[in-house]
């Protein structure tokens, strides 16, 4: 039955972006690993993290795509599960340092011997145990999207009331990490990790794994996307998105399938910050931003919202273009460009890159299919 | 009382008999006492300052002062000892009180000190300082009675007391003398309890800290006046405690209805999210700075007037911005809340990026007038002058603005677009002229807002996005498209931030009130002052 909906949901299109990531997947690696450095096709390490964590925007902006693009439910605080999952991920990290910390403390992670802490506080038990902290890296943001979705979607918040209140969730969490007492490392956050289920965090292989896992994950993200969003459910999340009260008064329960596909979506964001912090090897508060939530739902909108492909696209090639001009003298101007991009994108563009070219293309065909039908219809006209 | 007094009189005779004596037989201890100085032992200094404190002569005080700050410098070769005088730098013979003429002793030290020796001196000062012709001296000599509670300054108070015409520091000396009997082992029962009363009366932390102090040896009467005391002291503290937060509260109530009100516009009665508001409040923050700059630069005596002539400019500036903002943006968004969401954040960056190229990324300098700076004291609080005139000024705004859109040509036709855009149009209001002047006059209204957060908060380019989460959570909870509501979730929200506070700490506090008004929305989506009947569906 599975295969029967894996395979209704992908067209040629879907395969073919899925056969890309497989591709990029496979040849990234090899290309870093196997190839000498002297070859004009090795890939650096850098790259490798550096791609590795676009993959991870990747997933969020799918995340997003999933209830903005598809039940126009505008979240401005999906950073905030992102977060949490780095966070769940960051304790196991942490926890397996063991004595190797400055502190060389067997339990206490290094931050926590320098603040006096008597023992590990009751929510870190459990973290040394990597299939805990993956199972946590799911259930803590999606219990917070389906508590506060709970709320929120049963007393009908909806529209720009939903999107400030997503921001004050996330502003009023950075708060909340940002105190040492909170017990999550402050604002240092987690960080100086040595080992992922026994391999060196910094080793060229772990890297390279750790990318294929996240195209993979990218891969099967974009295929529960893609099953949800052809399914009748996705149906009726898009009559949601266009016509909230009307598919209420058909008789949907709109609060339900909302607050489903929310908490599918902070599930998916987090498994995405959980990818994330191996690779980049840090994970404080300053995550929890409101800026990074707005930032990511640019992407989206930049990719064409309500297309899954833009989504990642859009990720991947914000994200490019920040490392591009943050990294040399353009630097001070990134955040013109950034904010350049919402006008622009808003304004000029508002399906984004990849919806603007489904639409040339179906108008394109609409053309030429009008063009090849003149001469029938001509004749027919004058009888 | 009776007996206390009569034995008090007598005291005070014996040690007038005594002083006399002590004047005539010591004649020259002040001389002794200087000298003591001179052997550079901290027991011979103790010795010397008491000698000199009780030797009467008028150059005591000085010395004794010059010694605690460090000032009293002595030579042991000539057995000289000098004050240095504040700012001359010149220095004073300490035996005659004369300037020094000619040639100094090359071998000038400071008399060194202990911390034992800094008890003593303060002590030895509330003596000495307790008879000053100078009023504010007198009564703080009291005070450092009061703290020292010592026992060997009571003769002094006494004195003191008798003398004494100004109304505040007989009262303050009458504490003193109180805080002295209190302690003192053997003073009878009912002289403590009396003492306790007049403490009672202070009713300050000061007081409490007195009467809790007390010696465990204190009689069972003496312990229940205290308990007493302290009990009814901390109901009136708790009083002025909760007076001081509402104060606060309200302080910060009227900093979150400057940044909130024009929002209160925008967001309110256009519908519009604008979330380069916050940058509209910079802009005003940074007119001012121009404005100070400007008039330093070119006429220093008009800076009391800087904040005045700011405000025109702040209003003009922020507004201007935000008619460009409206006409080249925001107009193309109408009925797509989402994307002007996403726009004006992008503006927000763009703006707050260009001050940033343009004035640096550091805070700047915005001074206050003088009629700005300074506080007051009102019973137990202290309220300071630039939070009381951000108060007046932003009730001052949200009255004109009031009065704006009930009495004027333009308040009625932007109230007529809000409520029928088609119907207004079709009577010939140009809707989009109105439009485009209320957002004008929404980011004017931060800009003047601007103008006051300079007082108060760091001028920086970040200094908009402070607020802008704060002032959409005022809007929301007040109920949008309603002025009052937003004046009453301004100062709701500044008051229970407050009161939150010293049981949360400012963090904690500001996370709690984020997740009340999170659970307030679930309950009362529209706010506290919801629109009702047609107007919802508008």
């Amino acid at each position: 039955m599975i295969a029967g909906l894996v395979s209704g949901a992908l067209d040629r299109g879907a395969l073919a972006f899925l056969a890309t990531l497989a591709a990029i997947g496979i040849l990234v690696p090899v290309l870093n690993l196997l190839v000498p450095a002297t070859s004009p096709f090795y890939l650096s390490s850098y790259f490798v993290a550096l791609f590795g964590k676009y993959l991870c925007f990747a997933i969020l902006a799918l995340s997003i795509d999933l209830i903005w693009g598809y039940c126009g439910i505008l979240s401005l605080g999906h950073g905030a599960f992102f977060a949490l999952g780095g966070y769940a991920m960051g304790m196991y990290l942490m926890r397996q340092i063991g004595t190797r910390g400055v502190y060389a403390h067997p339990v206490l992670p290094d931050f926590m011997v320098f603040l006096n802490w008597p023992e590990l506080p009751i929510y870190w038990y459990g973290f040394q145990h990597f299939a805990y902290a993956a199972f946590m890296v799911l259930f803590v943001p999606g219990l917070l999207a389906f508590v506060f979705g709970w709320f929120a979607f049963r007393s009908r918040v909806t529209g720009v009331y939903l999107s400030i209140i997503t921001q004050a969730m996330t502003f009023a969490l950075m708060l909340g990490f940002f105190r040492n007492n909170f017990g999550f490392g402050g604002n240092n956050g987690l960080t100086d990790f040595k080992d992922i289920l026994g391999f060196n965090v910094q080793a060229p292989w772990t890297r390279a794994a750790l990318f294929m896992i996240s195209t993979f994950a990218l891969m099967l993200g974009f295929v529960i996307c893609r099953v949800v969003v052809s399914s009748k459910f996705g149906k009726v999340l898009v009559a949601i998105r266009d016509a909230e009260a009307r598919t209420r008064f058909l008789g949907y329960r709109v609060e339900a399938y909302k607050l489903l596909v929310f908490t599918l979506s902070a599930c998916m964001a987090g498994v995405a910050g959980a990818l994330y912090v191996p690779q980049v090897g840090i994970i404080n508060p300053s995550e929890f931003s409101p800026g990074n939530s707005i930032e990511a739902v640019i992407w989206v909108a930049v990719g064409g919202r309500g297309t899954l492909t833009g989504a990642v696209l859009g990720a991947v090639l914000v994200n490019y273009g920040k490392t591009y001009f943050t990294s040399g003298v353009l630097a001070p101007y990134w955040l013109f460009v950034l904010g350049g991009l919402f006008v622009a994108v808003t304004l000029l563009l508002p399906r984004g890159i990849v919806g603007t070219i489904h639409q040339r293309w179906r108008e394109w065909r609409e053309r030429r299919g009008a063009a090849a039908r003149v001469p029938h219809t001509a004749p027919r006209a004058a009888e | 009382m009776r007996a206390f007094s009569d034995r008090f009189i007598a005291l005070v005779c014996a040690l007038g008999v005594l002083a006399a004596v002590m004047t005539a037989a010591r004649a020259g201890s002040y001389e002794d006492g200087l000298l003591r100085f001179t052997a550079d032992s901290f027991d011979d200094t103790i010795e010397g300052i008491n000698a000199v404190a009780t030797s009467g002569n008028p150059l005591a005080a000085s010395v004794i002062g010059a010694l605690q700050e460090g000032r009293l410098l002595f030579s042991a070769d000539s057995k000289r000892v000098f004050i240095r005088e504040t700012p001359s730098d010149r220095l004073i013979d300490a035996a005659t009180g004369e300037p020094v003429a000619g040639s100094t002793p090359s071998d000038l030290a400071p008399v060194r000190l202990n911390n034992r020796l800094r008890r003593i001196i303060e002590a030895a000062l509330g003596g000495l300082t307790l008879m000053a012709p100078d009023p504010g001296k007198r009564f703080e000599a009291a005070q450092a009675v009061l703290k020292s509670k010592d026992a060997n300054a009571l003769p002094a108070l006494e004195q003191a007391i008798a003398k004494e015409s100004d109304a505040q520091v007989k009262q303050a000396l009458t504490e003193a003398r109180a805080a002295v009997v209190l302690y003192l082992d053997n003073a009878p029962d009912a002289d403590k309890i009396d003492a306790i009363a007049v403490i009672r009366q202070r009713g300050d932390q000061d007081a409490l800290a007195l009467l809790g102090g007390l010696p465990a040896t204190a009689s069972p009467a003496v312990k229940k006046a205290a308990a007493d005391a302290i009990a009814s002291i901390e109901n009136s503290l708790a009083f002025w405690t909760a007076l001081q937060n509402t104060w606060y509260g309200l302080s910060l109530g009227s900093v979150l209805l400057l940044a909130a009100i024009g929002l209160a516009i925008t967001f309110g009665v256009m519908g519009v999210i604008n979330m380069a508001h916050g940058e509209m409040v910079m802009l005003g923050a940074y007119t001012t700075f121009v404005v100070q700059q400007v008039i330093r630069a070119r006429n220093p005596a008009l800076f009391d007037y800087s904040l005045a002539i700011a405000i025109p400019l702040a209003f003009l500036v922020a507004g201007f911005v935000g008619i460009l903002i409206e006409r080249g943006i925001i107009r193309f968004l109408y009925g797509r809340p989402l994307e002007t969401l996403l726009a004006t954040w992008g503006l927000s960056l763009i703006l707050q990026q260009g001050v940033r190229t343009a004035f640096g990324p550091t805070n700047k300098d915005v001074g206050n007038p003088s009629w700005m700076s300074g506080s007051f004291e009102l019973g137990q609080i202290t309220i300071t002058y630039n939070r009381l005139w951000i108060i007046v000024f932003t009730l001052l705004i949200f009255a004109g603005l009031l009065a704006l859109l009930r009495f004027t040509r333009f308040g009625l036709e932007m109230r007529a677009v809000t409520q029928n855009r088609a119907m207004a149009a079709s009577m010939g209001i140009r809707t989009s002229r109105i439009d485009a002047l209320t957002f004008g006059l929404g980011s004017g209204i931060a800009g003047l807002a601007g103008v006051a957060l300079s007082q108060i908060d760091n001028v920086s380019p970040n200094l908009g996005q402070g607020y802008i989460i704060d002032s959409f959570m005022v809007v929301v909870f007040g109920g949008v498209g309603n002025l009052w509501g937003t004046l009453v979730g301004a100062f709701t929200l500044g008051i229970a931030n407050k009161f939150l506070e010293p049981y949360a700490g400012a963090v904690l506090g500001k996370i709690a009130i984020l997740v009340l008004i999170i659970l307030f929305i679930q309950k009362r989506p529209r706010g506290l002052f919801a629109l009702k009947g047609r107007a919802v569906e508008a």
